[in-house]
């Protein structure tokens, strides 16, 4: 699936992944996704935390040698 | 019938549905009152991640925390010699933050500047420019800055204006969660 934007948040920490996220879904239209790649390992926890206040939703998410995949859909 | 005598419902309670109507977060209000360092990278930290997550966030800039504020261009600040000497004594700005421990006469902070660099960790002044374009607001005591004799002229560019302690608490009963930092 290919989202409509996309955040490179590798070798970035606490809080860089969740601000670069924030920023980026700033700039889409409501149902557009965006792609981040994270490496911290509490942004885990942190995007479901972000998504459960922000209302945008994660629809996929995965992890590949310590890379960690989002996508989220902007409420 | 007694509370112990009640009979156990056969059936679990459905679980209450999700709101539909968007539950809006509380608003958040940092109280900035240290100048160290270390805490003065929690309240940056926080307060961008708090605009990061759509959460109004507003921060009370006051007593030592309020030098953070003052530009890091001005050495000297204040009106009278013993304004002069609080300045003189502790410079303001936010890059010349000392640690409350283990500062050996800058060595800390510098460790501390190369640590997070190193391990790609945003300095408070990144964070803090931040979370003004990010939309926190950060508002200033206005004792504060009549007792260290500083102008808003120097104060950084975008604080918010001065206000009193009525308008903190103000915030706070109508539900703003609160950090003292």
């Amino acid at each position: 699936m290919g989202a409509d934007a996309q955040v490179d948040a590798r070798g970035l920490n606490c809080p860089m992944p969740i601000v670069k996220t924030a920023q980026a879904v700033k700039g889409l239209a409501s149902g557009q996704t965006l792609e981040v790649l994270a490496t911290d390992p509490g942004s885990v926890k942190d995007f479901a935390a972000w998504s459960k206040t922000t209302g945008n939703e994660i629809v996929e998410q995965s992890a590949d040698g310590g890379v960690f995949r989002f996508v989220m859909r902007k409420k | 019938m007694t509370v112990a005598e009640a009979p156990i419902p056969m059936t679990m309670p459905e679980p209450a549905p999700a709101p539909e109507a968007e539950v809006k977060p509380r608003d958040l209000l940092i109280i900035n009152y240290s100048g160290e360092l270390e805490k003065v990278w929690a309240t940056m930290l926080l307060a961008s991640t708090a605009a990061a997550m759509g959460v109004k966030c507003r921060v009370f800039v006051t007593f030592w925390g309020l030098q953070v504020f003052v530009k890091d261009s001005k050495r000297i600040t204040g009106k009278n010699w013993m304004q002069k000497m609080l300045s003189f004594m502790s410079r303001p700005g936010i890059s010349h933050r000392k640690l409350s421990k283990m500062n050996f006469l800058g060595m800390g902070p510098w460790m501390m500047g190369t640590l997070a660099k190193q391990y790609k960790n945003p300095s408070p002044k990144e964070l803090l420019e931040i979370a003004q374009a990010m939309g926190v607001e950060f508002i200033p005591c206005q004792m504060t800055l009549e007792m260290f004799g500083l102008t808003k002229d120097d104060l950084i560019e975008g604080m918010g204006e001065p206000v009193g302690a009525a308008t903190v608490i103000g915030l706070m009963t109508e539900g703003s969660a609160p950090l003292f930092i």
